[in-house]
């Protein structure tokens, strides 16, 4: 370990500022796209299977009302 | 071999496929850069030049070198969609390039975080980091170009094309440090000569360029599957994965 305490990890020798920036910038954009990507994928399924369940409905009350 | 590649090009073992490979793949990437950050971030000593500002390189260049391999990846993808019709090929260049996007974004923000303290300001006009903006462009103008049709497949076409034409952009990204005078600083790491890096500070970058490679894969298939459903809905087999 090349810091000696925490607080001296947290201020990266005057540039805590900066290092921190970077880091919690990049990790926000990445977790955004892959819950976003995630998100879609799911959202998509739901919208689907819920489409195929109103087509079946429709086909079974056409077949009743013959 | 294209016998062998064949069955590859058919979207539902693609779909299966990709359903197999991502979990693998996000457990990987997200061990990876665990690993190398924290090692970047604790375990390695300080610049002695830059102090601790140079940590960010963890992030800059894995996401600057991935930007570009991703923009490969997708023109490639696009390439073969256009010559050969590859439906999962058009699919992917679409699905990739939102990756890319982001991926591009970090190394500019990571850029412009680590230009303040070292050169006194957030951005330059300089070569790399301009054609590093227009690369962003690039992607943004696939994402772009691919919704602007009514026609999904005429939107798919166009920006594959414009996907192949901006290849063009990438060797100059990669030579605009050694062809202008630029305030970004050469190559520290280059396949044909030993690294002007040391070693204790290398390691941890090669596991983070790794990790952005795999988490651009695990992410393509998550997107990929998306595309191909959404593509291919009427088919037989996605209704039957959607009805129970």
């Amino acid at each position: 370990m090349h810091f000696q305490s925490w607080a001296e990890f947290w201020a990266m020798g005057g540039y805590g500022l900066f290092v921190w920036l970077s880091f919690g910038s990049s990790y926000v954009m990445l977790a955004v796209l892959a819950w976003y990507s995630h998100y879609q994928h799911k959202q998509f399924k739901r919208q689907l299977s819920a489409k195929l369940d109103r087509e079946k409905r429709i086909k079974q009350y056409q077949e009743q009302a013959q | 071999m294209f016998k062998w590649l064949h069955p590859y090009a058919k979207p539902e073992t693609v779909y299966h496929l990709c359903g197999r490979l991502m979990p693998w793949l996000m457990g990987a990437a997200l061990l990876l850069l665990l690993l190398g950050n924290i090692w970047g971030l604790a375990f390695t000593p300080p610049d002695y030049q830059q102090g601790d500002s140079y940590r960010i390189i963890h992030l800059h260049v894995p996401s600057a070198i991935m930007s570009m391999g991703t923009y490969s990846a997708m023109a490639i993808a696009a390439f073969i969609a256009l010559v050969w019709q590859v439906k999962v090929a058009q699919w992917s260049v679409l699905a990739i390039a939102p990756i890319g996007a982001v991926y591009t974004a970090i190394a500019l923000i990571t850029g412009m975080a680590w230009g303040k303290p070292m050169w006194g300001t957030w951005w330059v006009w300089d070569a790399r980091l301009t054609s590093e903006l227009i690369l962003l462009f690039l992607y943004l103008g696939v994402i772009a170009l691919s919704g602007a049709f009514s026609d999904r497949q005429t939107g798919a076409k166009v920006a594959s094309l414009l996907a192949v034409v901006g290849v063009i952009n990438l060797p100059i990204i990669h030579f605009s440090v050694e062809w202008w005078n630029t305030l970004h600083q050469g190559a520290s790491i280059t396949k044909f000569a030993k690294p002007s890096i040391d070693p204790s500070m290398l390691w941890p970058l090669l596991i983070n360029i790794l990790a952005f490679k795999i988490l651009m894969l695990a992410l393509l298939c998550v997107r990929l599957r998306t595309a191909i459903l959404v593509n291919e809905q009427h088919r037989p087999w996605v209704k039957a994965l959607a009805g129970d």
